[in-house]
Order: C-alpha cells, then sequence, then structure tokens
C-alpha cells in the first residue's frame, strides 16, 4: 500500500499542537491550561498527619512479620489431615487454611505497607518527561543503509550466487533431521482405530460384578456397563482398551425398537451399543429410560436408543456403533463379532 | 439514527428499555422454559391394605386412574413395586403438582405409615421391587473405595463426580444427592424413577449398592470435608471461573484502584 | 567521578559495588535513564502488572511442585489416607498430586495458589488486552507490542490445557480424550497427528510426560521470552496517557520510578501475591480427589475446561453434527469447524490494529490515550467481540445454565447458535450508539456548561437552570480527541477527462472510513467559534 493513498487532509491535527499555537491561546476556550499546579497533602504540611502515616505503614510491615511466624507456627502446629468446621466455609482442612491466610496476610501487609509509604510520604509532585520520536533521523537511518550496503558488498552475498544458492539449501535442509527425529513419536495409525477387543465368542462381562452377564440378568428399563471377557484392570493395556471397548447394555421391548437391524442385532430386545461418543470420544452414558434417549455430558450429543442410536441433537456426526450379541451354550450374553465398524471420534480414514 | 439518540434522554426512555428488557427476558424464558408432560415411573406390587386403597382414591386416582391403570394424566402403577411408591411419595415428588418436564421433589405431605399403606395398596396391584429394609441400605462397612469407582462408573455421567446433579435432555435433570436418605437412594437404583435407568440386583447387587451409598455419604454428607475450602457447588471449572473473576480480579482491581489513586489532598486554607 | 577530591574521599560500600558493576555492566548509564523514568498513575495501567505478577507467582509456585509431581502413567494401587480411592488403581502422576494434596504440608495451598494464579494470569490478560483496546493503546508505535501481549495470551491458554491436564484425573482426562478427538478430525493426517502425540492409541503410556515438558518447559520459556521483550518495549515506549491539562503527546506525566513506582509496582506483587493467597486458603480448586483418577470408559456429567477455553468449547458444543462421507474418506467438520473458528475469533481480535491503521492511514505515532466514547466504531466491535466471547462461553456452560436456570439444555444450544451471530451485530449498533449519546453529552457540556442544579425564575417568569461554565481544564479534557474526516475517492474522472482507476480495496478502504469518522459516526466536537457565540450571548442558552 503507497503511503499517500490517505491525502494528509483526512488526518485530524495532532494534539496539543498546530492551531492551538500559543499565540491562539488566548482566544482559544479549549486550550491546553498546562499542568495544574501541585497542591500539598495533609501529610505534606501537618508533620503529626506524616507521623500517622508513619506508623500505620510501620505497623504493616510488624503486621507482616506476626503473620510470617504464625505460618511457621500453623505449619508446626496443625497435622497435616486435621479438619475443621469453619464458618461460613465448611469443613476445611486447618493447615491449608491457617497456612493460607498467615501468607495471604504476610504477603498483603508488605504491600499494603509500601504502597500507604508511597501514597502518603513520597512527594506526589507530578512531573512531565518528554517523549522522544522511536523512528530515526534521517541521517542515522541514512548511515544504516550505507553501513549495511558496504557490509553485503564485502560479504560478496550478492555476487557469488552459488554461495548464497547453497547456503539457502544447506539451511533448508538441516531442519529436516530434527523433523525425522519426531517420526518415532507414535506408531502409524494403520488399522488400529478400526478394531477392538470384542471378537466372536467374547462374553460380555459386568463390569460391577466381573460375571458374565446373562440376559435374564437385564431388566427393562436397567443400564448396565460391560466388557470383554479377558480384560483385566489390572493388565498392562487396560486404558487404551477399554478406551475402545466400553460397552453400555439397555434392554428396550422388542415392539419399541424402531430400526430394523437394531433389532436383529439385539437378543430379545437388549441392545449393545458403544459407550464411547461418535462426536470426540467422551464416555457416554447419560440415558433416559423412557425416552431411550442416551446424552452425552461433554457437548450433548443425543442418540436414540430405540432407532438404530441415531443423532438427535448435537455435534455429533453419526450414530454409535452397536454391537451384535447373542447368548452361547452356557446362557451367557455373548458378542458375535467386533463392531462393524469403528467406534469413537471420526477420522480421516474412516470411511 | 439522530432523532432516536436524541429522545434517550427522555424521562420515560427509562422507563421504556426497562420494560423491553423485562419483556424480553420474560419472553426468552417462557420460551426456553421446557414444557413437556411429567411421567412417573412404572414397576408395583403386595398386600392389600384398605386404608392404602383409601389413601390412593383421594390422592392418586385422579392421574393414575381408579384401579392403578394409569390414565393420560399418569403412568400405570401396576407392578411399579411398593419401593417405587416408597420413593416417588416419601421424597415428596407424588403427588405432582404441574406438569413439567420432570417432577421434582418437594415437601413430604404424607407420614411414613401413610406412605407404607400406600405402597402395600400399589404393591398389590401386581408384583414389583419392594421396599428395602434397613439391613439392606445400611451402608455401614461398606467399601467406599469400591463405592466411588461404581459411582464413576454407574452413577457420575448423571449425577456429577459427588452427587451434585446434572442436566439431561429438553429441561430433564438429574438431582442432587445432597442430604438424600439412603433408603431412597437405595429404592431409586431399584427401580429407576422416571427417566432414570434401574440398577436391578440382578446387575448391581445389593452389596454394590451399600458401597454406592457409602461413597455418596462419605463425599457429600453433612460433614464431608472439602480440604481445600469453599467447594464452590463442587461443579467444576465453571464455577471456579466464575469465583476467579469475580473475588480473585475483582479484589486485584480493586487493590489496583486504590494504588493509583491520588491521596486526598489538603483542604485549601 | 575521579577528579583529585573523589579519589580522596573513601566512597561508602554501596557506591564501590555500584562502582563495580558499572565497570562492567555499565549500569550508570542505564540508571540514568531508568531510575527517574516516569510512570503516569491510572489503575487501569495496573491491569497488566497483575499478569506479570501472577505469572511470577505461578513461576515460583510451579517450582515446588515439580519437587514432588511424578509426571508418569505408571500404574500404582493407591494407599494414601484419602480413604474413598484407597485401593484404587491410578497412574503416578494422579497418585503423587493425591500425595501434594494430602502429606506434603503447605502443597494443597501451593497447589492452589497455582492454580487460582494461572486463572487470575488469563483473566488479567484479556482485561488487559481489552484495556489497551477501548483505549486505542495499539496504535503506532505499540503494534508489535500488542502482538507480543497477544501470543503471550494464547501460549497461556495452551499452558494452561496441558497443565491441568497433568493430575491425569477424570475431569482432565475427559479434555485430553476430546483432544484426541480434535486431533482425529483434521484432513489427511489427523489420525497420524493422534498416535504421534499420545505416542499410539490414546491414551497409551506417554501424553503426561510430553505434556509435562511442554507445560514446565517449552511453553513458560517462550513464554518469559516474550514477557521480557514486551516489558523492554513497554520501557522503551513509555507509558501511554489520558488526555488532560499539560499532557500531550511529546510528554508523560507522573511519577518517577523511584522511590514512587518502585514503593507502588513492588508494593503491588505483594498484594497480588496476598490476595491470591487468601483465595487459595479460602477457596478450593480442582479437588482431583473428589474427581477420581482417568479411565477411559468413566466420566462425570459438567465436564467443562478451565474458563478460558470454554468459549472454544462452547463452540464446539452448539455445532452440528456435520459430517461427508464419499470416496472411503470422511470429513469431520462438526468438529473441525469448530476448532478453525477458535482461534479466528482470537486473531480476529489480533489483527484489529492493523485493520484500523490501514482504514485511518495514519502513521504517526499516538502516546494519548482514546477515550471509548470518542471512537465509537471501535468501541462498537470490542463489544461486539466480548458478545460474542460471552455467548460462547454461555454454550461452554450450557448444562450448568440448564440445571441453575431451570431451562432446557436444547433451548439455550438454540439460543447460542442463532445469537453466536445476532448478539455481536447488536451489541455494535448498541454500543455505537450509546458512545455518539455520550458524545453529545460532553458537547453540551462543553458549549453549556454543567447543570448546576440551581433553578433560577427570570423576571417574566421563565424557570432556568443555570448551567456552571467547566474550568479550563475540562474544557480542554474533552476537546483533546482528534476526529477524523472519512476518506473520499473523489471524482471517478480527472480534470484532463481521463478515467481513474479505483481499486475495489480502496473502494472498501474508503467505505470503511465513512463507516468510522461518517456524519453518523462521530458528533463533531465543538468549535471555539461556537463556543464563543453561545458564552458572548445571553450568558447561556
Amino acid at each position: 500500500m503507497s503511503s499517500n493513498e490517505n491525502s494528509e487532509e483526512n488526518l485530524p491535527s495532532a494534539q496539543g499542537e498546530g492551531e492551538h499555537g500559543s499565540v491562539e491561546r488566548a482566544d482559544n476556550p479549549f486550550a491546553d491550561p498546562g499542568l495544574p499546579a501541585h497542591r500539598p497533602r495533609v501529610q505534606d504540611i501537618d508533620e503529626r498527619a506524616a507521623r500517622r502515616s508513619e506508623r500505620v505503614v510501620a505497623f504493616l510491615f510488624t503486621l507482616s512479620m506476626i503473620a510470617t511466624i504464625a505460618f511457621i507456627a500453623s505449619y508446626v502446629a496443625f497435622p497435616v489431615d486435621k479438619i475443621v468446621y469453619i464458618f461460613p466455609i465448611g469443613h476445611v482442612s486447618a493447615l491449608n487454611f491457617s497456612l493460607g491466610m498467615t501468607l495471604g496476610v504476610a504477603l498483603f501487609c508488605i504491600g499494603a505497607g509500601a504502597v500507604h509509604w508511597a501514597r502518603t510520604l513520597m512527594s506526589d509532585v507530578e512531573t512531565p518527561a518528554d517523549r522522544h520520536p522511536i523512528e530515526a533521523d534521517a541521517e542515522t537511518k541514512a548511515q544504516v543503509l550505507a553501513d549495511f550496503k558496504q557490509g553485503a558488498e564485502e560479504s560478496g552475498f550478492g555476487r557469488r550466487k552459488l554461495i548464497r544458492n547453497t547456503m539457502f539449501g544447506a539451511m533448508a535442509m538441516v531442519p529436516l533431521a530434527g523433523v525425522m527425529l519426531l517420526r518415532d513419536l507414535g506408531p502409524l495409525p494403520e488399522k488400529k482405530l478400526r478394531t477392538t477387543l470384542w471378537a466372536k465368542g467374547k462374553v460380555l462381562i459386568n463390569m460391577n460384578t466381573n460375571e458374565p452377564l446373562r440376559p435374564e440378568d437385564v431388566a427393562v428399563g436397567s443400564l448396565t456397563f460391560a466388557m470383554p471377557e479377558g480384560l483385566e484392570e489390572d493388565a498392562e493395556d487396560f486404558q487404551t482398551q477399554i478406551a475402545k471397548a466400553a460397552l453400555m447394555i439397555v434392554r428396550i421391548q422388542p415392539a419399541d425398537i424402531k430400526d430394523k437391524q437394531e433389532r436383529e442385532w439385539a437378543h430379545e430386545g437388549i441392545v449393545a451399543y458403544s459407550k464411547i461418543c461418535t462426536h470426540v470420544g467422551c464416555p457416554i452414558s447419560l440415558y433416559e429410560q423412557q425416552t431411550h434417549h442416551v446424552l452425552c455430558p461433554c457437548h450433548q450429543s443425543t442418540f436414540d436408543l430405540s432407532d438404530g442410536a441415531r443423532v438427535i441433537f448435537g455435534p455429533a456426526g453419526h450414530a454409535l456403533p452397536q454391537l451384535r450379541i447373542g447368548v452361547n451354550g452356557e446362557g451367557n450374553l455373548e458378542a458375535l463379532g467386533d463392531f462393524a465398524e469403528p467406534v469413537g471420534p471420526a477420522f480421516w480414514e474412516r470411511g | 439514527m439522530k432523532k432516536l439518540s436524541a429522545r434517550r434522554r427522555h424521562p420515560l426512555a427509562a422507563v421504556v428499555v426497562l420494560l423491553l428488557a423485562l419483556a424480553a427476558t420474560g419472553g426468552l424464558y417462557a420460551a426456553f422454559a421446557p414444557a413437556g408432560t411429567a411421567q412417573a415411573d412404572e414397576t408395583s406390587q403386595s398386600l392389600a391394605i384398605d386404608e392404602g386403597k383409601k389413601l390412593y382414591s383421594v390422592g392418586c386416582a385422579s392421574c393414575h386412574g381408579t384401579g392403578g391403570q394409569g390414565t393420560s394424566d399418569g403412568p400405570s402403577l401396576v407392578g411399579v413395586g411398593s419401593a417405587a411408591v416408597d420413593f416417588q411419595v416419601g421424597t415428596g415428588r407424588m403427588p405432582a403438582q404441574q406438569p413439567g418436564a420432570q417432577v421434582p421433589k418437594k415437601k413430604v405431605i404424607y407420614s411414613q405409615a401413610e406412605i407404607d399403606q400406600l405402597a402395600a395398596y400399589v404393591a398389590s396391584l401386581g408384583a414389583g421391587p419392594i421396599t428395602p429394609t434397613e439391613k439392606q441400605y445400611d451402608s455401614a462397612g461398606a467399601d467406599i473405595a469400591k463405592g466411588g469407582d461404581l459411582f464413576r462408573t454407574n452413577c457420575a455421567q448423571c449425577h456429577n463426580f459427588t452427587g451434585e446433579g446434572g442436566a439431561l435432555t429438553n429441561g430433564k435433570f438429574a438431582p442432587s444427592l445432597e442430604g438424600v436418605d439412603a433408603k431412597h437412594i437405595y429404592e431409586a437404583m431399584q427401580v429407576g424413577p422416571q427417566n432414570m435407568p434401574s440398577f436391578p440386583d440382578t446387575t448391581m447387587p445389593e452389596k454394590n449398592k451399600q458401597d454406592i451409598i457409602a461413597y455418596i455419604k462419605t463425599v457429600n454428607g453433612d460433614n464431608s470435608a472439602s480440604q481445600g475450602g469453599l467447594k464452590l457447588g463442587g461443579l467444576g471449572p465453571v464455577s471456579e471461573g466464575l469465583f476467579g473473576w469475580i473475588f480473585g480480579l475483582g479484589a486485584l482491581v480493586a487493590v489496583a484502584i486504590w494504588v493509583a489513586a491520588h491521596t486526598a489532598k489538603a483542604k485549601k486554607s | 567521578m575521579s577528579t583529585v577530591t573523589d579519589s580522596q574521599r573513601k566512597a561508602p560500600a554501596g557506591e564501590r559495588v555500584a562502582d563495580w558493576a558499572d565497570g562492567r555492566l555499565g549500569i550508570y548509564g542505564l540508571a540514568k535513564t531508568n531510575m527517574r523514568k516516569i510512570f503516569p498513575d491510572h489503575w487501569s495501567f495496573m491491569l497488566g502488572e497483575i499478569c506479570l505478577y501472577s505469572f511470577i507467582i505461578i513461576i515460583l509456585t510451579g517450582v515446588y511442585l515439580t519437587l514432588f509431581f511424578h509426571p508418569s502413567m505408571n500404574e500404582v494401587v493407591y494407599h494414601g489416607p484419602y480413604a474413598p480411592l484407597q485401593g484404587v488403581r491410578m497412574s503416578e502422576a494422579y497418585a503423587s498430586t493425591m500425595n501434594i494434596s494430602f502429606e506434603i504440608r503447605g502443597g494443597l495451598l501451593i497447589r492452589q495458589i497455582h492454580h487460582w494464579a494461572a486463572l487470575i494470569f488469563i483473566a488479567g490478560m484479556l482485561v488487559h488486552m481489552m484495556r489497551v483496546f477501548f483505549t486505542g493503546a495499539f496504535r503506532k508505535p505499540r503494534e508489535v507490542n500488542w502482538l507480543f501481549g497477544f501470543l503471550l495470551f494464547m501460549l497461556g491458554l495452551f499452558t494452561g490445557f496441558t497443565g491441568y491436564s497433568l493430575p491425569d484425573d477424570l475431569l482432565s482426562g475427559t479434555g485430553v480424550r476430546f483432544m484426541e478427538g480434535v486431533l482425529l478430525s483434521v484432513p489427511v493426517v489427523g489420525s497420524y497427528m493422534a498416535m504421534f502425540l499420545y505416542g499410539g492409541e490414546f491414551p497409551g503410556g506417554d501424553f503426561v510426560a510430553r505434556f509435562y515438558s511442554i507445560h514446565v518447559l517449552l511453553l513458560p520459556g517462550i513464554m518469559l521470552g516474550l514477557l521480557v521483550a514486551h516489558l523492554i518495549l513497554v520501557f522503551y515506549h513509555k507509558h501511554t496517557q489520558f488526555a488532560g491539562p499539560g499532557r500531550t503527546n511529546k510528554n508523560v506525566v507522573g511519577m518517577p520510578l523511584l522511590p514512587v513506582y518502585m514503593a507502588k509496582a513492588g508494593g503491588f506483587f505483594f498484594l497480588v501475591f496476598g490476595v491470591i493467597a487468601v483465595m487459595a486458603a479460602v477457596a478450593s480448586i480442582n479437588p482431583i480427589w473428589a474427581m477420581g483418577p482417568y479411565r477411559p470408559d468413566q466420566v462425570s456429567t459438567g465436564a467443562q475446561p478451565d474458563w478460558y477455553m470454554g468459549f472454544s468449547e462452547g463452540l464446539v458444543r452448539i455445532m452440528p453434527g456435520w459430517e461427508i462421507n464419499a470416496w472411503g474418506h470422511t470429513l469431520v467438520l462438526g468438529v473441525f469447524i469448530p476448532i478453525v473458528i477458535f482461534p479466528l475469533v482470537l486473531v480476529a481480535i489480533a489483527v484489529y490494529p492493523f485493520i484500523e491503521a490501514w482504514v485511518t492511514g495514519d502513521k504517526r505515532e499516538h502516546h494519548i490515550l482514546d477515550r471509548p466514547r470518542n471512537v465509537p466504531t471501535r468501541t462498537g466491535v470490542g463489544v461486539a467481540w466480548i458478545t460474542l466471547y460471552l455467548i460462547l462461553l454461555v454454550g461452554g456452560g450450557n448444562d450448568l445454565w440448564a440445571t441453575h436456570f431451570h431451562l432446557s439444555i436444547n433451548a439455550i444450544t438454540w439460543f447460542v447458535r442463532i445469537f453466536m451471530f445476532v448478539g455481536p451485530v447488536l451489541a455494535f449498533i448498541f454500543t455505537k450508539r450509546w458512545c455518539l449519546g455520550l458524545q453529545r453529552r460532553d458537547r453540551e457540556k462543553v458549549l453549556h456548561g454543567r447543570e448546576s442544579g440551581v433553578i433560577k425564575r427570570l423576571p417574566h417568569g421563565e424557570f432556568v437552570e443555570i448551567h456552571q461554565p467547566l474550568k479550563p481544564a475540562e474544557m480542554h479534557t474533552l476537546t483533546a480527541h482528534e476526529q477524523y474526516k472519512p476518506l473520499e475517492i473523489g471524482p471517478s474522472v480527472d480534470e484532463n477527462g481521463v478515467e481513474r482507476k479505483v481499486s475495489p480495496l480502496q473502494k472498501l478502504k474508503a467505505k470503511l472510513s465513512k463507516g468510522y469518522y461518517g456524519g453518523e459516526s462521530q458528533i463533531e466536537k465543538p468549535t471555539a467559534q461556537e463556543h464563543e457565540e453561545i458564552t458572548s450571548g445571553h450568558g447561556h442558552h
């Protein structure tokens, strides 16, 4: 953008200069009358008031010292687990409260003392200081430009193009070494996000009891959470596996299930859906048993479990994946395979 | 624009603005306040007690039907069980006062004896969960930590980490568990009142329920400690943020005003 | 300094130390220009100090916390004093945070000071930034410092996020999972980014250690550098000041660094620290023991980020669930769009100074602050931005609004969806008109004086209120602001009848300029002539 796009006349005259020259000051009612004369404070003219201020400052500093001693005393005196009732705060840690209050007072009083000192006893005469333009004057600028030109010429940077180009090349390439080193931050995604621990024949384990779930255990209107058999809480990869495999089990009167595939993949109205929200992966399980809606507590995506868990509100982009279940020979609920689609948040390769 | 601007100094301008603001607020509230029909729970059963039936026909029959078969105003009570009655009437939710997204808890208007009679009558209409005995919901000696784990798996998603309650869809909500009787917590898990799912003994055994009650009573009872100081509602970062802004930054700005202000000048003599 | 008498005299110890340092560091030269440096007094100039001091407090307490915190995700079984977690599996990060809170004496206090100071730090930066915005302190020569400040704000957000994720509790873990979902939504490279950040599938065993070094080393290191640069520039430019008698664009009026500001600013550090320590004594923050250790299959309602991330949370919550599936790929717009808008909301305010400078074409230095009313368009833009920010914050807390005001969460979401567009526009119009009203009042005051409240009855029976003329200082203050004239493109044909080329960019600029400084957007300030006509007439009106 060129510098003369805005003609100067659009700019107002700067404050306190130009037309408000001293000649016109008499005619201009808005002229700057200049800094008002300093008016003394009580402390400036009355030594007793000044001494009062001095005592207040000294009192504050002394209070700070006492508070620090109280801090040390509290640290020594209160056991770390002592709970006391303090109105109106409630049942709180005696140590936390006493340490915090004493430290707070010790610090605050130093500050208050210093500020009171500055406000009442140090000079409060306002003085102006001149500003100088940030920009260099023309002479300095010309000198710098000349110096730069000379330096650049002496280096031969512009003339010896081979040096320049290879240097740029080297500088551009060397960071690649650093980028390479980041490769082992993690494995490639491959198919990891597409599969879970569920597989044909895996029994559904009730997360409350660690026992297999039986269809007769699951009542209409109830809510149960399940994990695949063989997954132990103390397993190395428990967190990573449960992050995908967590399952939510509800039972709906088969006649109330609107979606045909859902009814087929269910067992006598017992439906098993992924507990992991398809939006960004929160465990979704705010199940309303009358409406069959399930709400995510993070971003309020709402799914209808009686209609293929389709999204009826909120930012989730697709339905919760359903796990196809049946009953094995021992009468326990089992998976009839892994989820048909990736669970959890969508990603580019999901398709 | 200029005309309007000039009129803002009219003596009535403030009144007009206030009325507009009130109307807008009221209108917005009316638009957003959840509407819908209340549905009470479903499940029932047991002994026939004439007293219960009498109480029922006076207090309940208008919505739930003379024989508990349900009407357009209230669901059937056949098979809801005595536990459901004890919960709904014992927490004051029933009799319901007005239609809304959900029937909230209120002042209890029946005595426990009357509630037992009502429960016995409703239980006689069809088999359902039975009011728990004191031994069942007594949480003495239960595993608090296991209860915490169960609570976070089964309950916290709606009732919050320590049972402070939370929002559900379209104006429904999971109520706070603060000060709720152990019996009523037990019953709620058993029967699943209103939109709450049930957690029957088959999937969540009695022992688990006791653990959960023990956990709730430990972290959200009358004497629960909040080690760090004010609990700020136990609601997490939103209330912490508000407190930080109002009391933290507010106090600091007040201090800054004091620091920067000029000390009073001596009066001109 | 080295006269004969000087060398004979034995200098006091302090002077000798200073001499020693001067010989090596040149401190006398520095002190000459800076020791009596003048700072103007205004409470709003101390907002930046709140940020500076809370940053120092965060560093002090943070260093203490590193002495006890174990940034490890190895699983341990808890056997500490907090009964409701005994025997529960958790990461070492969580267990060591429990240790800090329950077994280290004063550990809980320091944790709470650290976290409260972080909330105040970012809140302070936002308020400081708004002060600079509304008073036009970002104008030349301070644009670069405005950007430094903005970067500090952005980095502060991410330092906060990585910080509260470290204890690996159920609430912050939910936030970390959210982060995974966000990364996955990035087209083409999303799943690679997620795998690389978490060292494999979520949650893996790496993120606490990685976030730790980002939180305690990388981001604070950059911030410290920016902070120093920010302060150097504040010193170098000298502070801005409000218009008033004796205050011009070429001076700065106030009190000297030594002693007044040394005492006031130094004291203010202790005041800030004291207030935050009392907060930490009185109010609990992030009680991780109540939340339990993180498990990817557990969650609590009311899952919110700390307040400063709340507006991005709002964006994510109100977004419709758009998802495009084509050619075997998925475009997760429902997550990706809000995450792109999130930085844009912030960048919008960051680039504003450059847009305004382009519209005004003003290349002069500005050291006198604007009163917000005198620049209605800028003030309107600022208020519109804050309105957007607040509406999104409401969206981010929609569940708590629902439970506490007995509203429907769906209705609130719809309200935010609509009002994030409508609200800022209304706020802009409302603010601009309010500013114009205030400008009119100032003009009246200058021309007619202040309403004294004294009613006088004239001989012919009319009642009038006596207006007292303003003092010269007030007259000057109320008329000291500059008023730009809107840019004219001029005739499209020059005097020789040749068509002049006017680029669309120039047309836009003229349009914006008119919006900023046209007759509808500012009230002409009174001229000396107008004033004279009125005052020389009949006293008042």
